[in-house]
């Protein structure tokens, strides 16, 4: 097993005249197109980051419109038939008593998306105007944000699970609404977009400039 | 400029900044982070590789479990429903809601279980330090590609929530796979915790050739 010691000044590869794999760490000379070590496809600096970044960050935050107006859940018991959407389950679980639950689904359906689109945003905007502030407090945001999104598909398992379970013919059944395919989609899609971001860009703004 | 550069073997850059380091042996359960952006680079543990593999061998059977064995179920007013976790996929099969459908199997049961077995076959050989299979690298690359994809250990926190959106209205009985699922999600953060990916790539790559 090996082990990162530091060189004695901290330079890139690209630096250095070379492209590391994201993959393994390994690290080639500027011409290699496939890693040696694991096969992966070797790119300097992906050119194209930042479209890819800003196109499925708009298709998700399109997405993410509909899934909140759209209901997310179609109950139907022997006296009503009611429909919620992501803010009315939450409502409701804060009239049941249920606050910690209530917390966390709000968290995962609306303060984690909202606060993806806009950690996104940022980074992106930062990157394209080279900034070099915050360097660290940026790269700490995009850890944040590739860890963090994937728990908002928490309401549309809760959804899935409660379709699933409830289905006692006349008493009561519940159904899943359009709005739990818009938001997994704008899940996904900002997920994806989160993927496409090149961290790197982040601390090239120095080299770029000069 | 890459006169003064030691070998590339010898060299590791930092996946997610590109800094260059000088790699060397690490003592044990010691780890090695960035210099500059401050991410773990390397991990040395012992055995490490035996132990992810069984890990991942008693995942992948729990996961079976899992799939298998009612998960939930419901009893209110003489009717009962009994659930599983297919079933519980199966809710969104109707119309426009199937691709929710495909994709929520893929992200409980069908990832998951990919990963899985992908690192078993990568990793089988070599803790018996035997050569790698054929497509070994595919495999493993493909394991580590899907990390973000496999969303067990969510779906079991939105089944806790669904839960408790239910109790008031009927009784919920917890059947045996709920047990095993949750135990697939412990061993599966476990097991990604031992995983060091350079020191299964380099792993990989000596012993090929």
């Amino acid at each position: 097993m090996g082990s990162a010691g530091q060189s004695d000044a901290l330079i890139t590869a690209r630096d250095a005249g070379l492209v590391a794999c994201q993959q393994c760490g390994q690290v080639h000379r500027l011409e290699a197109r496939i890693c040696t070590r694991c096969n992966g496809p070797l790119r300097s600096r992906d050119a194209e980051s930042l479209q890819k970044v800003w196109a499925w960050l708009i298709a998700g935050m399109i997405a993410y419109i509909p899934a909140n107006l759209y209901p997310m859940l179609l109950t139907s018991t022997l006296v009503e038939r009611s429909e919620s959407t992501i803010i009315g389950g939450v409502v409701e679980l804060f009239e049941h008593g249920s606050w910690g639950i209530a917390t966390i689904v709000f968290a995962a359906s609306v303060m984690i998306p909202v606060g993806k689109f806009i950690a996104i945003i940022y980074l992106a905007l930062s990157v394209q105007r080279h900034s070099e502030q915050n360097r660290h407090e940026r790269h700490k945001a995009y850890e944040v944000v590739e860890f963090i999104g994937r728990w908002s598909m928490i309401d549309v398992f809760v959804v899935a699970i409660l379709s699933a379970l409830v289905q006692l013919d006349t008493i009561a059944t519940v159904n899943p609404g359009i709005a739990a395919v818009s938001f997994a989609l704008s899940v996904i899609f900002t997920m994806l977009s989160a993927q496409a971001f090149d961290s790197r860009m982040i601390w090239d703004a120095d080299r770029t400039k000069a | 400029m890459t006169t003064d550069l030691p070998p590339l073997d010898e060299l590791v850059a930092c996946p997610q900044c590109d800094t260059l380091h000088r790699a060397h042996s690490l003592p044990d359960n010691a780890r090695a982070h960035c210099k500059r952006c401050g991410i773990v680079i390397m991990t040395s543990q012992p055995a490490a590789m035996a132990r992810i593999l069984s890990l991942a061998l008693t995942a992948f059977i729990m996961m079976i479990a899992a799939i298998s064995f009612p998960f939930l179920t419901l009893d209110a007013g003489g009717l009962h429903n009994a659930t599983s976790v297919l079933d519980a996929v199966l809710a969104f099969n109707d119309g426009y809601a199937f691709p929710l459908a495909v994709a929520v199997a893929f992200f409980i049961v069908v990832i998951p279980l990919i990963r899985l077995g992908a690192l078993i076959y990568a990793l089988g050989p070599l803790v018996r330090e035997q050569k790698p299979r054929e497509g070994a690298r595919t495999a493993f690359a493909i394991a580590e590609r899907l990390r973000p994809w496999s969303m067990a250990e969510i779906f079991i926190v939105g089944v806790t929530v669904a839960l408790i959106k239910v109790a008031g209205l009927a009784a919920v009985t917890i059947g045996p796979a709920f047990w095993a699922f949750a135990g697939v999600v412990v061993i599966t953060v476990l097991k990604d915790q031992l995983i060091c990916r350079y020191s299964i790539w380099e792993v990989l790559d000596k012993a090929t050739r």
